[in-house]
């Protein structure tokens, strides 16, 4: 299932004395089974932008695809729960959003709003409390006496549940620790390879959209400043820093190193892979055996 | 979703309302539901009409937006011009439906009821739309500071109405983002059965109460880390000054409520 933009403007409390332009002129698109991160300062509208992916805020201005219906701006919209059923989003610090006694219920309660048997639920609850790496006796526990970090991932699992054909997740590790983090960036990765699923990784890392993502967006006030795969987007890394951007550490090391010893290397190194082979090739070359 | 609502919002603005002292609109506030029951003809209505709308004009606050965040209570007062006008049964029959009549009295009565609770609603919110939530506890504050002497809490009335009013913003955003979080996850708040509806209000107000619960605390912790302990010995940063314009302004409404003494039928 393919989300394409077109076009995009959305301004909140439209109409009033509040009414605030958060994105205008926004066009993405999201092939199936890709994986695209959205980079941007805060309040560079990459949250409203997301919630226009399952028709969580309809455009002012442009239309937003996804999969076989169109969302137009000025248009009555009903019956919006098949794109939500098809369209998962993990907010920010997801956490907040649990609510049943147990951990069972509130992954099932996802599936069960979408029509899915308790039976169908209850296995796929199963199945995602172990893909978030928690073991599957957490079930029979009350939400609000797990850790912060394990809150989380079951929050996590709850979306999942749904069997989403695209997921799309806010800065899904905000406040986890380092392993945390990597963890969880890991799950969705593999998610993504193995089972195709479409992500959208909203986020400020420049290292994890640089390291998972095929395409990356980035924004600023409110429009799309650059969008590309990210060699493309990193190969001119003063461009970004000239908006206030960062650049990976990686890339920002091989600047420096390039810097120190007045060349360029033939290549934008993304991982520690990359730069350490290219810094070996090029230090071997140069150094006396 | 509620973005609409101007019921307790602030709109800032330069205007006379604007500057005015918080206490004197207290004052004018309280003066006003008070008169307004003096009114009870057509004249007296009448004037009182025209006094809400010219302080509606002074706040220089856009009529649409004024107009457009009333209509959420506009049911309630159509709610009650109905009540009274099928419950009041003096006067002249005016309409006869064989099974049902309309009186007289009762659409006066109807009338006059709901365009007292129109206006009332009006003024209280030009107080709210033209004075932050930190001004107006400090003009009561200042206002009920003589009850200290009978040991009344002023101060801790004033800052619990304070904490509530600076919550009422985070607590309706920490809705919205909740109502999102669950839309996401197939729950509907705006269209299906009022029974599926009612339902859907757990899944929003326990994460609410959790979250609110959590706030209350961290917000104790850091006011007794940065040393509160009452008002005693507090002095104030924002100081209310009283200008000429604040007591022309209560001269203003005195003179309105002679008007409705010597009009009133």
């Amino acid at each position: 299932m393919d989300i394409s933009l077109k076009n995009v403007e959305y301004r909140y409390s439209a109409d009033t004395p509040f009414e605030r332009l958060a994105i205008k002129d926004v066009s993405i698109d999201i092939p199936s089974g890709s994986y695209l991160a959205i980079i941007g300062h805060t309040g560079s509208g990459k949250s409203t932008v997301l919630q226009h992916l399952n028709a969580l805020l309809k455009p002012t201005k442009g239309a937003v695809v996804i999969g076989s219906r169109e969302i137009k701006a000025g248009r009555k919209e009903k019956k919006l729960k098949g794109i939500r059923e098809k369209v998962g989003i993990v907010f920010q610090f997801p956490e907040h959003q649990l609510f049943e006694e147990t951990v069972e219920k509130d992954i099932c309660f996802g599936p069960m709003n979408f029509g899915v048997s308790e039976t169908e639920a209850k296995r796929r609850a199963r199945d995602a409390i172990k893909q978030v790496g928690l073991s599957e006796s957490i079930l029979e526990k009350s939400p609000f006496d797990l850790s912060g970090g394990q809150m989380r991932r079951v929050a996590i699992a709850g979306v999942l549940a749904m069997e989403p054909e695209c997921i799309v997740l806010d800065e899904p590790t905000a406040g986890l620790d380092p392993r945390g983090r990597k963890e969880i960036m890991d799950l969705f990765y593999t998610l993504h390879k193995e089972r195709g699923l479409a992500t959208v990784l909203v986020t400020h890392s420049m290292e994890d959209a640089a390291r998972y993502a095929d395409e990356i967006v980035i924004m600023h006030k409110g429009t799309v400043l650059k969008k590309g795969k990210p060699l493309e987007i990193f190969s001119n890394p003063e461009e970004l820093l000239a908006h206030g951007l960062d650049v990976p550490e990686v890339l920002r090391f091989q600047m420096k190193v390039e810097k120190a010893f007045n060349t360029k290397f033939n290549k934008t190194c993304l991982t520690e892979d990359e730069l350490t082979d290219v810094m070996a090739d090029f230090l071997t070359g140069r150094l006396p055996r | 979703m509620m973005e609409k609502m101007i019921i307790g919002r602030y709109v800032p603005a330069d205007s006379i309302l604007h500057r005015m002292d918080p206490r004197s609109k207290l004052i004018i506030v309280f003066l006003f539901v008070c008169v307004i029951f003096l009114a009870n003809n057509i004249w007296t209505y009448g004037i009182l009409v025209l006094y809400t709308f010219l302080m509606a004009s002074f706040s220089k606050i856009p009529a649409r937006f004024l107009i457009g965040g009333l209509k959420p209570v506009l049911w309630l007062v159509l709610f009650t011009f109905f009540l009274h006008l099928f419950l009041t049964k003096e006067g002249a029959v005016i309409l006869d439906f064989g099974w049902f009549k309309v009186y007289e009295e009762g659409l006066r009565q109807g009338i006059f009821i709901s365009l007292r609770f129109f206006l009332l609603i009006l003024i209280t919110s030009l107080l709210t739309l033209t004075t932050t939530p930190i001004e107006i506890t400090d003009g009561l504050e200042r206002l009920l500071g003589p009850l200290k002497k009978v040991k009344f809490p002023v101060h801790e009335l004033a800052l619990m109405m304070s904490i509530a009013l600076r919550f009422i913003p985070t607590l309706m955003q920490e809705t919205d983002k909740i109502i999102k979080a669950q839309t996401a996850r197939g729950v509907e708040y705006s269209s299906g059965p009022i029974k599926e509806r009612l339902k859907a209000v757990v899944p929003l107000l326990i994460p609410l109460f959790i979250s609110s619960f959590k706030r209350a605390e961290e917000l104790a912790v850091a006011m007794e880390a940065r040393g509160y302990k009452g008002g005693e010995g507090r002095t104030k940063y924002r100081q209310l000054s009283w200008a000429v314009a604040d007591t022309l302004m209560i001269v203003g409404l005195l003179f309105v409520s002679i008007l409705l003494l010597v009009f009133r039928g």
